[in-house]
């Protein structure tokens, strides 16, 4: 029991201060290299080797800024936002496996059987932060940020929700290491046939499988205030939406918190859909076949394959969040009919009809 | 009158919207990739790259003052620059040379020469009314201080950023 709880907190402390906080801040540089590049530019290059330091310059800028507070505002909601959108971004982490096992231990927080039910609802609390923000902030365009995410947020949870339906007809479950574990024996959900080249139901499968992807990735995007989905916080629109009023280390918070919901938001996409932490490594020994790396072998070779495959989920997952930054500094903005429109009338119906597509597939070929 | 602009008939394709997303995505990592590989031409890092190789000689600076190839400052303190000049930043106070000088037929010199930097505004009018070529606009551009004390280039400060001048004003020769 008391073995459970150590290793519990010091993965909880491993994953939250030396996994997601730097990832938050360095992704934050990314995202300014990466567009500096896109736009021909540098971007941040001054601070350290390459700009490396730049993250602490402006961690320093905004825990040593002044911390102001407008006279006009609602003092306890002001002050409650900024956690509200950090927290919930954090904690959707807890149930996601980010590699196979080291030591013996699994390598998931909590590793519990609601799994992506739990994703979906922590996920779901981060608007509030955002609604509480605009509205506390008493002033017009906060308040208009406010309230363009909360429907936002309607008009995207429910394709959200419908599109990771077809992953959980096939898997059965939804514990998040079952998929991945599912996902290991039969291929990646973005490649059924993997396991199995000659069945037709898998290639079939492949279908509504890539719609999942896509729907649940568009939603992932409208979900973390990604453009084109930014809407809440259109700095052109509404000079900058829901964190208008705030100032230093509180709107550090609500600009830490979206990119923390950014790479949670990631990593339940890599989990579902990209494999996990599994990575098959061709194998020509004897005859060709995929060697499975993970954290089960004795001795030295289990403490490196239970690396690897952390590695690999990070790896995945940093490829995830250059494509979030490669495609915002792509896309420019919807309107916000259109927005509606996208989310009401195509996501939604898209993500419906795919489930019975899926279903249908499975029922069909119930070997699949 | 109310104007109807006429929409576009898009074919479906198009109005997929998904093919303009990818050849958006490729123009992009087009820019990314022609970046990382240093193929574009990007903004010049200023304090480590400078303009000053490419600048004009005509270029308007800090206005300076400058000695002769005998090493007299050439000013003779004749005050026309600090009357021209439109924001007053001149500042000349006379002196007069002794007797026994090599130079005493010049019979005056700037006793303290003042610019005042933050007032100058670059026009170059001084060095277009000085008789004697003694003032000029060199190619100094980055001209910074702590306090306003700091700014006003003395007499010392104009002659270094000066420096020597060859010029075709000779008639303070010894032999004329």
């Amino acid at each position: 029991m008391s073995f459970l709880i150590i290793t519990s907190l010091i993965k909880i402390i491993g994953i939250v201060f030396v996994v997601i906080l730097p990832l938050v801040s360095y992704s934050v540089y990314a995202e300014r290299r990466v567009s500096a590049l896109i736009q021909d530019r540098l971007g941040p290059n001054r601070v350290g080797p390459a700009g490396l330091f730049q993250p602490i310059a402006d961690a320093m800028k905004f825990l040593l800024k002044e911390q102001l507070t407008p006279a006009h505002v609602n003092k306890f909601y002001y002050y409650l936002a900024p956690c509200l959108a950090m927290i919930p971004a954090i904690m959707t982490i807890a149930v996601v496996p980010f590699g196979s096992t080291l030591l013996g231990v699994p390598m998931v927080i909590a590793d519990i059987n609601v799994g992506v039910l739990y994703v979906f609802a922590i996920a779901s609390l981060g608007v509030y932060g955002i609604v509480l923000a605009g509205w506390s902030s008493n002033s017009k365009y906060p308040f208009l940020g406010g309230v363009r995410s909360s429907s936002q947020m309607l008009s995207y949870e429910l394709s959200l929700g419908l599109a990771v339906i077809p992953v959980f007809l096939l898997v059965g479950q939804l514990r998040l290491t079952s998929v991945v574990r599912y996902q290991i024996e039969h291929g990646w959900m973005i490649a059924p046939f993997m396991g199995d080249w000659t069945s037709p139901a898998k290639w079939l499968l492949t279908i509504p499988m890539w719609i999942s992807f896509l729907v649940f990735m568009i939603a992932i995007f409208a979900e973390t205030n990604r453009l084109p989905f930014d809407l809440p916080e259109a700095e052109q629109e509404l000079a900058g939406g829901y964190h208008t009023e705030y100032a230093a280390m509180k709107f550090g918070l609500f600009f830490l918190g979206e990119y923390a919901a950014m790479i949670t938001g990631s990593a339940v996409l890599v989990t579902l859909f990209l494999g996990g932490w599994h990575l098959p490594i061709p194998s020509w020994r004897g005859s060709f076949h995929w060697v499975l790396v993970d954290g089960s072998a004795p001795g030295w070779r289990g403490i490196a394959g239970g690396l690897f495959n952390i590695a690999i989920f990070f790896a995945k997952l940093i490829a995830v969040l250059l494509f979030f930054i490669w495609v915002r500094w792509t896309l420019p903005r919807f309107r916000y009919d259109q927005l509606m429109r996208l989310g009401w009338v195509f996501f939604f119906e898209i993500a419906l009809v795919n489930i019975f597509i899926a279903a249908l597939i499975i029922a069909y070929f119930p070997t699949s | 009158m109310a104007i109807t602009v006429p929409r576009p008939k898009l074919s479906w394709f198009e109005r997929l919207y998904l093919p303009a997303i990818v050849s958006g995505l490729i123009i992009t990592l087009r820019h990314f990739k022609n970046m990382i590989l240093g193929r574009t031409k990007v903004t010049m890092q200023y304090p480590e790259q400078k303009w000053d190789s490419a600048m004009p000689d005509h270029y308007r600076g800090a206005p300076a003052l400058v000695r002769d190839e005998s090493g007299r400052v050439r000013c003779v303190a004749c005050q026309l620059c600090e009357f021209i000049c439109p924001p007053r930043a001149i500042k000349i106070i006379p002196g007069e040379i002794p007797p026994a000088d090599r130079f005493a037929k010049v019979e005056k010199y700037p006793n303290e020469f003042d610019i005042d930097m933050i007032r100058c505004i670059y026009c170059g009018m001084c060095e277009e009314v000085c008789p004697e070529q003694a003032i000029f606009l060199r190619k100094d551009y980055a001209i910074t201080g702590l306090t306003r004390a700091e700014m006003v280039h003395d007499k010392q400060k104009l002659l270094e950023i000066g420096g020597v001048m060859h010029g075709v004003v000779l008639k303070w020769n010894e032999r004329k």
